[in-house]
């Protein structure tokens, strides 16, 4: 059992709680009510308790942002600024990011349930850090000139897709925020966001923020509601160009639908990950066993790339799990304002259900179960850093994502073999590969069929490097340069040539 | 009204080809059912084809996903792939008539152009394919901490190629040669109206030594076999060139089915447009061309000609007298400029739109009915005096049918061209940089012509804007269609700079 904080859940500990500055509709440069007068509560997953009701958009509402960024992209000044402006105006947005890191933070933490610390120092640093890569991309956008086969100058153009839709998940709100809106506007384009209703209040001060920033009205619109309700009145939109969703694979089965049904708008899915950590004997074996923890614990587990399938070779094997057992008692789940947590509560009542009824699962399955298991406290989400091993690859928790703090543990004998059982999944999110050996390491990450391969560390990410699903866990990547393409068009231009000396 | 071919034909190939191609071998379908294709040109049976569903879909997955996971064919340097990729082209090549042949009498599309311009535009295509498998490049990235990090681009998988009629074995290459060049296994699904080539090719696929399962056909019908690929569990991506009808349903199995990536090239209602001071002959020559190239069954067809109103009367003089010298017959007749319509549906939903157009009140400059006694044969068709808002303005028709509209200034006819959910191509004719310039970059398309049209080559990219689709056919960006970006960081240590 992990130990508890020394703030014992009380309210004692819940400094900086900030005052709920932005609960409307952003829409055309303005913060408006929903034209139903509907509104939504969002919850304190530490407490149960409700922080304030939000206003909760429908699909008039949507319409009307809709138009509102139609007219910004069709006859506003955003995508006819040179790259260099966008760029100016990106950076101010995240200067006034970091400005205000302390607010944003602890909003996330209330409505998230995420550390704060961990909010003021890397989420919300990491944020603006994002917007201030896209905004020196944004003068970079180049197409190519070509080699035609006969007498013609042609070359790519590269434009704003247009209108674009983004549908955000609870688990990284300001992160997502960033790196979706970040290389849209680069890009030229306008957009609708629609964050998840479980985390609406971090959106709504971006929002605020970039209009001091100076981005004009109606090129950033955030519309708070329900998936159902807002997300789906996006994805079936006719006039929304592009639809880019971070969440369940169920969603984005439905968003992909609703795109084809609709107006054939692009998509891009994010979704699902069951991503293995695979130890070989050499590894750093004290290195390994952090990996490991932080691989299924981070963010209390709500995260897409968790490492949840943790393969390690039998030679080191019960050493491993020893070590394990050992660190983890030493994890503090506690309230996210206390700078000793290292795990706040999960999101909401729907998802705290869920894990727990995974963790029973696992026990009934018949795995072993190594730490943790139960609720955490008596109030709020809290679950206890959870840990399983020897797991066999058909158990629901080694299938399906928990998407909570649980770590499923399987051994492995050879190299060929975990290759074959990590990739005997529908997902292809991640994979982290520990080893010393330089041509295990090579083999191993040519052979999972996964878009971000870690060696020797984990949820390694950064701005220039592109990270997305294979398989199941979707397509189109988010970050780096090719972060972009989502939101560009390719256009060719082409024009015989005369009287020139070659082609 | 156009001028008669005097009816010569050609020797008819022996169909040598007419079942399923499934690992490596030509097989009936599991249940035994056939399907004809017609000849246009006569409306008679030319052959029973074998007729694929669901179970012949399936066998052909489980040969390509072999293919994938386990066979020689992503796992060969690239230079190899590229290398049997041009052994095929050569086999094309010397088999060009037979498939030229097989192309007329299967969608009636001219004999002379398909020997001379559309086979070998196929083969240069594979050929341009064959020599990007090997330049295939990811990035090495600039991390902010210290590691070390790089993306490979790395073959989708099993991907399912849905192709349409009117281009049978041009958009064949498009559509296999990057797969190929990729790494990927495929299974072909081609129209039910012409199958016949997309056989022949698998035939020689084999002669050039592309491995047993990596290259299947599967003929059949859009409903069961095209369906049972798009809703397939086992297939990694969906690539489909036909209707936005169509497109939608591809669309959404993959969405039910396992998420699997999609491209769509669908239709157009591409405007041509022509400025005051274009040469009216050149003018009249590209919208003749853009609009009733393949009887007009190309999906980037100029289908709207917006002609500026200085020169506007002498363009519509030049239209009618070039017209007349359109001949229209047997597409194995080298006078022949226009052939049979590719089949009875085709033929029947043009002539509909033709007959909504002179209800709706444009003027028909020449053409408007069909020609001869016998096959799907209509005169190419124009119409002035075409306003924005009718029928045959809006709609994608697919036959030989022009719309001719006048306009005043150039931001009038920007706007007006833009106004369709369409967005696959255009054209814009006129000698002065500025307007060429604003032009090109106003409107929303994939494909800007200036002074040409239908002006495709293996490395210019093309595609949709809006409801023409997404992803590219040609140039290196088509090979995006068929990789998946990976990202490997591992951390430095001891590094002299990032």
């Amino acid at each position: 059992m992990s130990i508890e904080s020394n703030g014992k859940l009380t309210h004692k500990k819940m400094k900086f709680v900030p005052e709920i500055k932005f609960t409307k509709l952003f829409i055309n440069g303005q913060f408006v009510d929903s034209i139903s007068g509907k509104t939504f509560e969002t919850i304190d997953p530490r407490t149960g308790d409700v922080i304030t009701e939000v206003a909760q958009g429908i699909k008039e509402d949507v319409d009307l942002a809709v138009e509102a960024a139609r007219d910004a992209f069709d006859n506003g000044p955003w995508p006819r600024l040179p790259g260099t402006q966008r760029r100016s105006i990106l950076m101010k947005l995240a200067d006034l990011i970091d400005e205000n890191a302390e607010e944003l933070a602890a909003l996330d933490a209330i409505d998230g349930g995420k550390l704060f610390h961990d909010g003021k120092n890397i989420d919300i640093p990491s944020a603006a850090e994002t917007f201030r890569y896209y905004a020196g991309a944004a003068d970079k956008i180049h197409g190519d000139t070509l080699k035609m086969s006969r007498e013609f100058q042609a070359y790519t153009l590269r434009e704003p897709i247009g209108v674009v839709g983004h549908i955000t998940p609870w688990n990284f709100p300001s992160m997502m925020f960033a790196m979706k809106v970040g290389p849209a506007l680069a890009a030229g384009c306008t957009m609708i966001v629609k964050p998840a209703e479980q985390t609406p209040l971090s959106a709504l001060y971006y929002a605020h923020l970039t209009k001091l920033a100076g981005i004009p009205d109606g090129v950033v619109n955030v519309v708070t509601g329900y998936g159902p309700i807002a997300g789906a009145a996006i994805s079936s939109h006719m006039d929304i160009d592009k639809v880019s969703f971070t969440g369940s694979t169920e969603v984005g089965r439905l968003i992909m639908k609703d795109a084809a049904v609709s107006n054939l708008k692009q998509v891009s899915l994010e979704l699902g990950g069951k991503s293995p950590i695979i130890i070989f004997d050499d590894a750093d074996f004290d290195k390994a066993v952090d990996l490991a923890l932080i691989g299924s614990l981070y963010n209390k587990g709500e995260i897409c790339v968790a490492g949840s399938r943790v393969f390690v070779q039998e030679g080191i094997y019960d050493k491993f799990v020893k070590k394990l057992e050992e660190k983890v008692r030493s994890w503090v789940v506690g309230d996210p304002f206390d700078a000793d947590s290292q795990q706040g509560p999960q999101v909401e009542k729907k998802q705290f259900e869920k894990i727990l009824s995974y963790i029973e699962h696992g026990k009934r399955e018949g795995a072993t179960l190594l730490a943790g298991g139960k609720r955490f406290g008596e109030k709020g989400y809290y679950i206890e850093p959870t840990i399983f091993t020897d797991v066999k690859d058909d158990m629901i928790i080694a299938k399906e994502e928990i998407f909570g703090p649980v770590m499923s543990v399987l051994k492995f004998k050879t190299m060929d073999e975990v290759i074959r059982r990590a990739n005997a999944t529908k997902y292809g999110l991640a994979a982290g590969v520990i080893t010393e050996n330089l041509n295990i390491a090579n083999t191993v990450s040519r052979s999972i069929r996964a878009g971000a391969i870690w060696i020797n560390c984990y949820f390694a990410f950064d701005r220039d490097s592109p990270y997305g699903g294979y398989k199941m866990s979707g397509f189109g990547r988010d970050m780096g340069m090719d972060g972009l393409d989502k939101y560009l068009h390719v256009k060719s231009v082409a024009t015989p040539i005369y009287n020139t000396p070659w082609l | 009204m156009a001028a008669e071919s005097n009816g010569k034909s050609t020797k008819i190939p022996e169909i040598k080809f007419t079942k399923l191609f499934i690992n490596g071998n030509f097989v009936d379908s599991v249940s035994g059912k056939t399907f004809e294709t017609i000849d246009p040109r006569t409306e008679q049976v030319i052959a029973r084809i074998a007729e694929g569903d669901k179970e012949d879909i399936d066998i052909a997955v489980k040969a390509a996903r072999a293919a994938f996971d386990h066979g020689p064919w992503p796992r060969l340097p690239a230079c190899e792939r590229g290398r049997i990729m041009m052994k095929f082209a050569d086999l094309i090549e010397e088999n060009v008539e037979e498939l030229a042949a097989l192309d007329t009498i299967d969608a009636g599309k001219l004999f002379a152009f398909g020997k001379a311009l559309e086979i070998p535009s196929a083969v240069s295509t594979l050929r341009y394919y064959a020599g990007a498998a090997d330049k295939v490049h990811g990035n090495t990235l600039k991390m902010s901490r210290e590691f070390q990090a790089y993306t490979l681009r790395e073959p989708i998988g099993v991907a399912g190629i849905i192709i349409p009629w009117n281009f049978p074995s041009i958009m064949f290459f498009y559509k296999v040669s990057p797969a190929l060049a990729a790494g990927c296994t495929m299974i072909v699904k081609p129209a039910e109206q012409t199958p016949l080539s997309a056989l022949y090719f698998a035939h020689l696929a084999k002669l050039a030594g592309i491995p047993d399962g990596v290259l299947n056909v599967v003929t059949g019908f859009g409903p069961t076999a095209g369906a049972a690929i798009s809703s397939h569990m086992d297939i990694d991506k969906v690539d489909f060139t036909g209707s936005t009808e169509v497109g939608r349903l591809v669309m959404q199995a993959a969405a039910l089915s396992n998420l699997k990536s999609v491209s769509l090239e669908l239709g157009g209602k591409s405007p041509l447009l022509i400025f005051d001071d274009a040469d009216v002959d050149t003018a009249a020559d590209l919208a003749l061309f853009g609009g009733f190239y393949n009887k007009g069954e190309i999906c980037v067809a100029s289908s709207r000609i917006f002609v500026q109103e200085g020169i506007h009367d002498k363009i519509v003089e030049k239209l009618s007298e070039k017209a007349k010298n359109w001949v229209i017959g047997d597409p194995f007749d080298p006078s022949t400029r226009h052939g049979p319509q590719v089949d009875q549906n085709q033929f029947k939903k043009i002539l509909g739109y033709i007959e909504h157009g002179k209800r709706e009140g444009a003027h028909l400059l020449t053409g408007g009915k069909t020609h001869g006694e016998k096959g799907y044969y209509i005169e190419p068709t124009i119409f002035t005096n075409v306003e924005d808002h009718m029928m045959i303005a809006k709609d994608e028709i697919f036959g030989p049918v022009l719309s001719v509209m006048k306009f005043s200034t150039i931001e009038e006819a920007i706007t007006r061209a833009n106004a369709t959910r369409y967005g696959l191509a255009a054209g814009i004719v006129t000698k002065d940089l500025n307007v060429a310039n604003t032009v090109s970059r106003s409107i929303r398309a994939g494909v800007i012509w200036i002074n040409c049209y239908t002006a495709f080559s293996p490395d210019c990219p093309y595609g949709g804007y809006k409801m023409s689709g997404f992803g590219r056919e040609l140039g290196m960006e088509a090979m995006d269609k068929y990789l998946q970006v990976k990202a490997v960081v591992t951390p430095l240590v001891n590094s002299p700079w990032l």
